[in-house]
C-alpha cells in the first residue's frame, strides 16, 4: 500500500479546506458528525471518570473515599453525563449523521444548517452541565424525581434541568433532519424496501426523538418553575402530584432507552450480513421490528414506577405491554442468528464486537422481562440486579454497537485503516470488562444490595471488588480504540473504497468521501444485503 | 443525473440549495420539517395539558371558581385578535403565492400589529394578577376566591394558576418568538425575496403562526370557561 502515498492527493471532505472556521461553521453532515465525535468522546470519559469514582468508593464496605453527599452527586453526574450527553447523541449524531445522507444516495442532510445548529445546542447544554458541574454539581439522581428536586435538594437542579432541555432540542432537530432526509432526499431506486436497516433504525430512533423528547423538555421546565418561582404542580405540600411527574418523565425516558439501542441494532444489522457474506434474514421483519419497538416502547412507561403506588390494573396492563416490547427484540436477535447459519463468517473487530452485543443485549432483554414481572419487580427494584440489567442493555448494548460502527465505518470516515490485531484485542478486553464489571451486580441485586448507596454491608464486599476490577479492565478497553484510532489516523494503512466488500451506497464512493459524498447522484437497482448476487468489484484486502 | 451544483444553480433560481435535486424537493423537505416540528409542539404543550387534565378532575370546583376570576371580556377580545390574526397569515400566503409583494407586506404588517395587541393584552391581564396576589409563590393569596359563600382551598387554586401561568405563559413566549419571525418575514418580503415559484417561508411560517393560535383556542375554553353559569 506504501505506493498510494506518490499519487497526488485526491480532493475529500477532510483536506477540502483547513483551519478552525471550516470547521466551526461548516454544514457538511460529515464533518458535523466529526465534531460530534470528539464532544461525545470528551463527554464519555468525564462519565467514566465519575464510574469509576463509584467503583472506587464501592471497592470497600465503609464510606471512606467520599462521604454520601458527594456519592450522590457522583451518581447522579455519572448518569446525566452518560445519558444525555454520550448515550442519546452517540450513534445517531456520530454515526448517523455520516451516515444516513450516504446510505440513501443524498448530498447532504435535508437541513443542514439546522444540523450544526443542533451540534452547537448540545455543545451550549453541555458547557453549561459543566460549568454545574465544576461549581458543586448536582445530587438528585440522573430522573430529577420530585419533590426532591424542585424543594429539598440544595445544588444546582436548575442548571441541570437547563442543559438537559437545551440538550433536548439538539436531539429533537437532528431525529426532525433525519425523518426528513429519510422520506425526502433518497436517491432514484433507493426504494423503502432496499433501505439498509440502519436507516430503518434510525427512521424508529428519530420517531422515538421527535414525540418523546418534547415531553421531557416540558417536565423539566415546570421542575425549573417549580424550583425557581414556586408553581406547586409536582409538590405534594402544595397540592401537586410527584406521581404526575414520575409518569411524565418515564413516558420520555422509557422510550429513550431505544433512542439508545436501535441505533445499535441498525449498526449490528449491517455488521452480521457483511461478515457472513449473507442477506439479512427476513429483511423486512427487522426493519418492522424497529418501527414496532418505537410504537410499543411509548407504551410501558409506567413499569417504572410499580412500587409508587400505582393502581394495579394499570400495573398489571403495562406489565403486559413490556413483555409485548420483547417480541420484536427478539424477532430480531433470531434473524441476525439466522443470518450467520451457514453464513461464512469472518472474525473481523466489528464481529467481535456484534457477538457481543448480539449476546450481552439478550441479557440485558431477558432480565428486563423479570423486572416487567409485578412479582420480581417489587423484590429487585432500586436493587443492583436493576442497574445491571439497563448496564447490559446501554454499555453491552448501546456502547458494543456503537464501537462495532466505530471500527466498521472508521475506513470510511478516516480512510485509514486501524491495527486489526489490536481492533480484537480491545473487543475482547471489553467484553470481558464488561461482564466482569455487571454479572456481579446481578447477584448482588438479587441478594438485596439496594443502588444509590455509598457504604454497604460486609458480606456483599467480594462481589463488589469483582465489580470494581471489572471497571478496570474495561477503562482499559475502551482506551485502548482511542489510542489506536488516533494513531491510525496518521500511521494507518490507506483504506479502500470498500475495504469490507460491503453492499451499502456508503461503500461506493471513496474513502474519505468526497464534500457532496458522490461524483454522480447513484440510481439504486438492488437490494441491501445482496451478498449473493453482488458482483465482488475488488479482492478482500484485509486478512480474515 | 450529473447535477454538479454549479450547474443546478444556474438553472434554478439562487434560492434552492445546492444538496436538493430540484425546487419542489426542497419545498417538500421543509413543508415536510415544520409539520414535525409541530408534532413535536403538540408533544410539548401536550405535558401540559395532561397535567391540566388530572387537576382539573381532582380539583374541580376549586378551578371553577378561579377560573371565574380571570377577565373574560379580555380573553374573547384576545380570542378574535387571534383569529384575525389568523386570517391575515392565511390571505398573506395566498398574496405570496400569487406573487403580490406589496400586499402580503401589508398582510404580514397586519398580523404583527394582532400579535402585539394579543401580547400587550395578555401583559395587562397578568398585571392585574400580580395586582390581585394570583401569581404562584410565597405571596400568593387565595382570600377573595369564593367557592359556595367559603373562601376556596389555597393550595388547590394555586395549582389552578400555576397552570395558568405556566400554559399561557409558554403560549406567549411562542407568540413572541412568532413576532420576531413575521419581522424577518416582512422584511425579505419587502426585499422582494419570494415569488410565484418560492414562497416556502410564508408557508411555513404561517403554519407555525396557525398552530400557536390553535394552542389559545384550547386554552381560552379550559382557563376561562370552565363554569360560567353561576
Amino acid at each position: 500500500m506504501s505506493s498510494v502515498a506518490i499519487t497526488p492527493e485526491r480532493e475529500h471532505y477532510l483536506n477540502k479546506e483547513y483551519g478552525i472556521s471550516s470547521w466551526l461553521l461548516t454544514t457538511d453532515h460529515k464533518r458535523i458528525a466529526l465534531l460530534y465525535l470528539v464532544s461525545i468522546t470528551f463527554f464519555f470519559f468525564i462519565g467514566g471518570f465519575f464510574a469509576l469514582l463509584i467503583r472506587l468508593e464501592l471497592l470497600t464496605p465503609a464510606g471512606d473515599l467520599v462521604q454520601a453527599d458527594t456519592y450522590n452527586k457522583l451518581f447522579t453526574m455519572h448518569g446525566q453525563t452518560m445519558i444525555f450527553f454520550f448515550l442519546i447523541p452517540s450513534i445517531p449524531a456520530v454515526l448517523g449523521n455520516f451516515l444516513v445522507p450516504m446510505m440513501i444516495g443524498a448530498k447532504d442532510l435535508a437541513f443542514p444548517r439546522i444540523n450544526l445548529l443542533s451540534w452547537y445546542l448540545y455543545i451550549i447544554a453541555g458547557i453549561i452541565y459543566l460549568h454545574c458541574i465544576l461549581t458543586g454539581g448536582v445530587d438528585v439522581g440522573w430522573t430529577f424525581y420530585t419533590p426532591l428536586s424542585s424543594g429539598f435538594s440544595n445544588t444546582k437542579v436548575i442548571e441541570a434541568g437547563v442543559a438537559v432541555f437545551i440538550n433536548g432540542f439538539s436531539s429533537i432537530l437532528t431525529g426532525l433532519n433525519f425523518v426528513v432526509t429519510i422520506h425526502r432526499m433518497r436517491a432514484p431506486g433507493m426504494t423503502w424496501s432496499r433501505l439498509p436497516l440502519f436507516i430503518w433504525s434510525h427512521y424508529a430512533t428519530s420517531i422515538i426523538m421527535l414525540l418523546g423528547t418534547p415531553v421531557l423538555a416540558i417536565t423539566l421546565l415546570l421542575v425549573v418553575f417549580e424550583r425557581a418561582f414556586g408553581l406547586g404542580i409536582f409538590d405534594p405540600t402544595r397540592g401537586g402530584d410527584p406521581l404526575l411527574f414520575q409518569h411524565l418523565f418515564w413516558f420520555y425516558s422509557h422510550p429513550a432507552v431505544y433512542i439508545m439501542i436501535l441505533p445499535s441494532m441498525g449498526v449490528i444489522s449491517e455488521v452480521v450480513p457483511c461478515f457472513s457474506r449473507k442477506r439479512i434474514f427476513g429483511y423486512h421483519f427487522v426493519a418492522l421490528a424497529s418501527i414496532a419497538i418505537a410504537v410499543i416502547g411509548f407504551l410501558v412507561w409506567a413499569h417504572h414506577m410499580f412500587v409508587a403506588g400505582m393502581s394495579l390494573y394499570a400495573a398489571l396492563i403495562f406489565s403486559l405491554l413490556s413483555y409485548l416490547v420483547a417480541v420484536p427484540s427478539a424477532i430480531k436477535v433470531f434473524n441476525w442468528t439466522a443470518t450467520m447459519y451457514k453464513g461464512s463468517i469472518s472474525f473481523s473487530t466489528p464481529m467481535l464486537y456484534a457477538f457481543g452485543f448480539i449476546g450481552l443485549f439478550t441479557m440485558g432483554g431477558l432480565t428486563g422481562l423479570f423486572l416487567a414481572a409485578l412479582g420480581i419487580d417489587v423484590h429487585v427494584t432500586d436493587t443492583y440486579f436493576v442497574i445491571a440489567h439497563f448496564h447490559y442493555i446501554m454499555v453491552g448494548g448501546a456502547v458494543m454497537g456503537y464501537l462495532a460502527g466505530m471500527h466498521f465505518w472508521w475506513p470510511k470516515i478516516s480512510g485509514r485503516i486501524y491495527p486489526e490485531g489490536w481492533g480484537r484485542l480491545a473487543a475482547l478486553i471489553v467484553f470481558i470488562g464488561f461482564n466482569l464489571t455487571f454479572f456481579p451486580q446481578f447477584v448482588l441485586g438479587y441478594v438485596g444490595m439496594p443502588r444509590r448507596y455509598w457504604q454497604y454491608s460486609q458480606e456483599f464486599q467480594v462481589l463488589n471488588v469483582l465489580s470494581t476490577a471489572g471497571s478496570t479492565v474495561l477503562a482499559v478497553g475502551y482506551l485502548l480504540p482511542m489510542v489506536y484510532f488516533l494513531w491510525s489516523m496518521r500511521y494507518g494503512k490507506l483504506a479502500d473504497d470498500n475495504p469490507w466488500n460491503a453492499t451499502g451506497l456508503e461503500w461506493r464512493t471513496a474513502s474519505p468521501p468526497p464534500t457532496y459524498n458522490f461524483d454522480e447522484t447513484p440510481v439504486v437497482t438492488w437490494e441491501a444485503y445482496d451478498y449473493e448476487n453482488m458482483p465482488l468489484p475488488q479482492e478482500v484486502t484485509l486478512e480474515r | 443525473m450529473s447535477d454538479s451544483p454549479v450547474a443546478v444553480e444556474q438553472a434554478h433560481g439562487p434560492e434552492l440549495l445546492h444538496h436538493f435535486a430540484d425546487p419542489e424537493q426542497q419545498r417538500a423537505a421543509a413543508s415536510l420539517g415544520m409539520w414535525l416540528f409541530l408534532a413535536t409542539e403538540i408533544m410539548f404543550f401536550g405535558g401540559m395539558f395532561c397535567a391540566y387534565l388530572v387537576y382539573r378532575r381532582w380539583y374541580f370546583a376549586e378551578f371553577a371558581a378561579s377560573s371565574r376570576t380571570l377577565d373574560i371580556w379580555l380573553g374573547t377580545i384576545n380570542t378574535i385578535v387571534l383569529i384575525c390574526s389568523s386570517l391575515t397569515v392565511a390571505l398573506g400566503v395566498r398574496a405570496a403565492q400569487m406573487g403580490k409583494r406589496k400586499l402580503l407586506v401589508v398582510l404580514l404588517i397586519l398580523t404583527l400589529i394582532f400579535g402585539l395587541a394579543f401580547l400587550g393584552i395578555k401583559g395587562k391581564e397578568w398585571s392585574d394578577k400580580f395586582h390581585e396576589h394570583h401569581i404562584p409563590g410565597p405571596q400568593f393569596d387565595a382570600g377573595e376566591i369564593q367557592l359556595n359563600g367559603h373562601p376556596v382551598d389555597a393550595r388547590s387554586a394555586q395549582i389552578f394558576f400555576s397552570l395558568y401561568f405556566a400554559m399561557t405563559g409558554m403560549h406567549a413566549l411562542h407568540m413572541i418568538i412568532g413576532v420576531f419571525m413575521f419581522v424577518i418575514l416582512t422584511w425579505y418580503a419587502w426585499k422582494g425575496r419570494f415569488n410565484q415559484r418560492y414562497y416556502t417561508p410564508v408557508e411555513n411560517c404561517g403554519l407555525y403562526w396557525h398552530f400557536v393560535d390553535i394552542i389559545w383556542i384550547y386554552l381560552f375554553p379550559l382557563l376561562y370557561l370552565i363554569d360560567r353559569k353561576k
